[in-house]
């Protein structure tokens, strides 16, 4: 998310749970497994969540986001044709699938494993924190040293330069989404084995949180955004063990004002700006 | 404004395009959005010729108020349609004066409900059986009470609609004020709970219930918490870690299934052991299938409202009965108060009343055995003696334990 | 090529409506305004709305949907800054009329402009810490205080939580003119109300709009560093749009909330605000006439379709993209800013190659 607020970014993710969801089910998956085949089966719904996710990135990239880009059309423009992707594709799903949340199976025993403190350290707690670490590292890396990362950057930097460097900025624009896809689709599987249910409009919220965790570590940056998700959710436990939970999403937004009014490009933005100007 | 608007044509059509679907015949989206094209020309036409005509119709018009569609409709829509249908397709099947239902598809929306409740007064709907939830009753049967249109709610259980001095409003079923206390009392004396978690949805009617079970519950209560399900996102942890440190031996939730659903599970999940108590919106199967049969096994449930399907009663197992064969699926939550009011309706016009206001004449002095109890309104509109009921998870099946005041 | 034809469709059209004589334009505004009176007949009725009371949509969602997105151009179209959480002002106005108008009692005709003070405060508020971020980083910020407004509301007793305030007073009646007589049943006083308050709103915007702000705020838009290296005290001209458009907001607010009767935090949804952007943006910022379609299709045609019931919002998202595609612009784009769009840098940044950077 580094110029633009993808508003279907939600329904990326949304897409990607069911795509878990179905995957489990074609498995035959009722009950908790263990060993290869648990490693197996999660490999199995990841692909299938990339995949799903992944290619429905490239498709709204496709259908929603490249004619405009071609016109010429305002950003607002851009913002308002994504808004109405979103809507279809919650609506496509909530006729399909009704508009009831959905259970996941258990594909993974929630296993205690040890405390700390009150807190109880879960099997599928550990396994999501340790994906998520991964999968960042892997896009951190990504982004940094392969000639595509170079591309995408080059391009957030300044398109126009770029393009004349070379850049084939239809290709990367599309990868870009695939690569927001592919994690959006990781970040689904997560969210299937964490919570064990999915519904149409699972990603709108989950989407705003997103959006709010970048602006937060500061937009453009991939560390930036890992920084700006761990503080919003450090914030939001913290507000509602403190204020009850009806309060935390209050809170999460009155830290991210004062954070932006010291520092207007996030906490990790800095250097960004910094490289741009 | 004499005309017929909604022509039973078109009602017809939408008719048999909602049964479909209920039926599981799943069509393509494309394909129904063309016939809803060519439906909503021919509507759209059809009305305005059927108006001009100036037939008031030979069929009474009786409405129903409540979700269609959206989030809620299963429960506060569905469930009280096809009970209301039923009773009236019972009634046209000897009757000479044949009555048409006439949908308000609200959405459960309260921003929708004033021009909806305007247009049942221009349709000339003789009664209306709802509106389904509490916050569009506020915004709707003002103008019903000036329209003087007899609505009948089947589920809307705020507990301060009936201080309005409103004469044209009814319900079929006791209030939350009473069903707030009876979790209370059964979570304190049957549980002999000493120490409560009340959770609530942050909505009208699940902070309403919460707040009720909250002060007659008074100290026991030692863990509060409101999360809106929207902002959660399905993630209940911080509710379930403030759960299981308050160490609590039973937890209220004042919500919808839809969420209750995904909390019961997780609760059960981080380890909670305490019995789980909720209220009339938690009321369906489909809390059992979105915690899994193993989670909500033994989870309680209070309503106002008879599930018909649980009851031994002969006259409700007849209507079951009917009922599956009306609309192809079990009786729901507040099916059986809708078929009861809209057979109060049927009552009056069965007496030779046609006009709302002779219908709301009828209703004060109404008396008859209904499904769920004996209908009889008192001056503020509320039925009398109406029971609440407790319902526990059995086997993965609702199963009913009886009157709560007969269980304490 | 599509984007040049434009203009051209529209240039003709704009091109004899500047040859129009001053009286000229004066007899259309006249015959429009005598049009706008006499839409709530029930013959327009039995053709725009069968299916739902035209009388009571005209009021809400429509008129009151056409103020809010003629508010919201003012901060989108005007200004250029991008606002997400426009609902906050709607709801402010709409519990400052409940809140006053059941605990003190005050009358509508002097809640109005309290309610208006008050938004605009509640615009400065926001936006004098804010309005120093661009871009995405606004829109996240008034997103956010949209949902602070309403989450306050839920949860704050004294605004009724979730239950919400009723017995919300209306208007006092005006003589003994059966159109301005505020009753429960006849939602046609309440459509007048709303119309003088658009046409009020219409002329000072406009006025604005050929002013100094309004030139000003074309400055801010277009290149918002290059207006402040020209002098133009950018950070006042933006607060000034923001609070204009929240006074904006605040009457609606009013209007709405002394129909109805009974408000609650759900009238005030996130959804609300995107729906008046969406109005905003397809209709055409930055053009009056535009905003107004735009605001009267999306709050009229999901009344229209009733019939289609669950494909409703199916249509419209679809409809959005498709629409966006061909009218980037709107469906009656502002023709100065199309002259910006086709330069390629506009304020709001051209999409150009800027998409690339999206993950």
């Amino acid at each position: 998310m580094l110029k633009l607020i993808n508003f279907a970014h939600s329904e990326i993710f949304m897409i990607g749970t069911f795509a878990a969801l179905f995957t489990m089910h074609g498995l035959g998956i009722d009950h908790a497994i263990g060993g290869f085949a648990l490693v197996g089966a999660l490999l199995l719904c990841a692909l299938a969540a990339a995949a799903a996710s992944g290619g429905a990135a490239v498709v709204l990239e496709r259908v929603a986001y490249r004619p405009l880009r071609k016109r010429g059309a305002s950003r607002l423009a851009a913002l308002i044709s994504a808004i109405g992707a979103s809507f279809f594709l919650q609506e496509v799903f909530a006729l399909r699938y009704g508009r009831d949340t959905l259970s996941f199976p258990r594909i993974l025993s929630k296993t205690v494993l040890f405390h700390i403190g009150d807190g109880a350290v879960r099997t599928d707690k550990v396994l999501v924190v340790v994906a998520a670490l991964v999968m960042m590292f892997v896009l951190d890396r990504f982004v940094a040293a392969t000639r595509l990362g170079r591309g995408i950057r080059a391009t957030a930097q300044d398109p126009e330069t770029a393009v004349l460097m070379g850049v084939n900025i239809d290709r990367v624009v599309m990868l870009t989404f695939l690569l927001g896809g592919i994690m959006a689709g990781g970040g689904a599987l997560m969210y299937g084995v964490l919570l064990e249910q999915t519904r149409f409009d699972v990603g709108f919220v989950l989407g705003i949180k997103a959006f709010t965790a970048a602006v937060l570590g500061g937009i453009g940056n991939l560390r930036g955004a890992l920084v700006g998700g761990f503080a919003l959710g450090l914030i939001e436990a913290y507000g509602s063990s403190v204020w009850g939970t009806q309060w935390k999403d209050v809170i999460a937004f009155v830290v991210l004002v004062v954070v932006l009014m010291f520092r207007p490009t996030g906490i990790l933005g800095e250097a960004l700006e910094r490289a741009r100007a | 404004m004499a005309g017929v608007l909604v022509d039973p044509y078109c009602l017809a059509v939408i008719e048999a395009r909602r049964s479909a679907r209920m039926n599981g015949t799943r069509l393509r989206v494309v394909a129904v959005a063309a016939v809803m094209a060519t439906v909503v020309a021919a509507c759209g036409g059809g009305s305005s010729k059927s108006s001009s005509s100036g037939s008031s119709g030979s069929a009474i018009k009786i409405g129903f108020f409540g979700a269609l569609t959206g989030s809620n409709s299963p429960q506060l829509g569905i469930n009280i349609r096809n009970g209301e249908k039923l009773a009236m397709d019972q009634y046209n099947k000897t009757a000479k004066t044949k009555v048409t239902l006439v949908p308000y598809d609200s959405q459960g929306d309260p921003a929708q409900a004033p021009q909806l409740a305007q247009k049942a007064i221009s349709d000339k709907v003789v009664a209306v059986i709802g509106p389904a939830f509490s916050g569009e009753s506020k915004a709707a049967d003002p103008i019903f009470e000036q329209g003087q249109i007899p609505n009948l709610s089947a589920s809307a259980t705020n507990a301060k609609l009936q201080l309005n001095g409103w004469k044209y409003f009814h319900r079929l079923l006791a209030n939350d004020d009473k069903q707030g206390p009876a979790d209370a009392d059964y979570i304190s004396k049957k549980l002999a709970a000493k120490k409560v978690a009340v959770i609530d949805d942050a909505s009208e009617y699940g902070k309403g219930l919460g707040d009720v079970v909250r002060s007659k519950l008074g100290s026991a209560v030692t863990v509060n918490d409101s999360v809106d399900p929207k902002a959660a996102a399905g993630n209940y942890s911080s509710t379930v870690n403030k759960v299981n440190a308050g160490k609590v031996d039973a937890v209220f939730y004042g919500g919808y299934y839809q969420d209750a659903g995904p909390l019961l599970k997780q609760l059960r999940d981080g380890q909670f052991k305490g019995a789980f108590v909720s209220g009339d919106g938690s009321l369906d199967q489909k809390l059992i299938d979105e915690a899994g049969t193993t989670a909500a096994e033994g989870a309680y449930i209070t309503c106002a409202c008879l599930l018909a399907g649980a009851s031994s009663d002969p006259a409700a197992q007849q209507f079951t009965k009917d009922y599956k064969a009306s609309s192809g699926a079990d009786p729901g939550t507040y099916s059986a108060e809708a078929y009861d009011g809209t057979n109060a309706v049927l009552k009056a016009i069965a007496a030779g009343n046609t006009t709302a206001q002779t219908i709301n004449q009828f209703l004060t002095t109404v008396d008859f055995k209904g499904i769920t109890k004996e209908i009889k309104f008192d001056p503020q509109g509320e039925v009398q003696g109406g029971a609440i009921y407790m319902y526990q998870v059995k086997d993965g099946k609702l199963a009913l334990l009886g009157d709560v005041n007969t269980l304490i | 090529m599509n984007r040049l034809q434009i203009p051209d469709v529209r240039g003709s059209l704009s091109r004899s409506w500047e040859r129009l004589p001053r009286w000229g334009r004066f007899a259309v505004y006249v015959l429009l305004l005598v049009g706008a009176v006499l839409l709530p007949a029930d013959s327009i009725g039995r053709i725009m709305a069968p299916e739902s009371d035209w009388k009571s949509i005209l009021f809400f969602p429509i008129g009151v949907y056409v103020l809010l997105a003629v508010g919201l151009n003012i901060v989108v179209g005007e200004a250029g800054l991008l606002d997400l959480g426009y609902v906050a002002f709607f709801a402010i106005g709409g519990y400052a009329m409940a809140l006053l108008g059941t605990e003190q009692g005050w009358s509508f005709w002097v809640i109005l402009p309290t309610a208006i003070a008050m938004a605009a405060v509640a615009g400065v508020i926001l936006g004098a810490p804010t309005l120093r971020l661009r871009g995405d980083y606004l829109a996240i910020v008034t997103l956010g205080f949209g949902e602070i407004i309403r989450i306050t509301a839920n949860n704050s007793n004294w605004m009724g939580g979730p239950r919400g305030i009723a017995g919300i007073p209306h208007p006092p009646n005006v003589g003994h003119v059966s159109q301005l007589q505020y009753g429960v049943i006849d939602p046609k006083p309440y459509y007048y109300l709303v119309l003088a308050l658009l046409v009020i709103v219409i002329v000072v915007v406009q006025r604005l709009k050929h002013s100094r702000v309004g030139r000003a705020w074309m400055a801010i838009r277009e290149d918002e560093d290059a207006a402040e290296l020209m002098g133009v005290p950018t950070f006042k001209f933006k607060l000034w749009a923001f609070a204009i458009g929240a006074s904006i907001g605040g009457a609606g607010g009013v209007m709405f909330a002394s129909k109805v009767i009974a408000i609650t935090p759900s009238n005030f949804p996130f959804i609300l605000s995107v729906l008046i952007l969406a109005a905003v943006v397809m209709g055409g910022s930055g053009n009056i006439a535009g905003v107004i379609l735009g605001a009267f299709l999306v709050a009229w045609l999901p009344e229209r379709f009733r019939g289609f019931a669950d494909y409703r919002v199916l249509v419209f998202g679809g409809a959005l993209v498709v629409l966006m595609i061909f009218r980037p612009q709107g469906l009656l784009p502002s023709r100065q800013r199309a002259e910006e769009m086709t330069e390629g840098q506009g304020g709001m940044g051209s999409m150009g190659a800027e998409t690339a950077a999206e993950t």
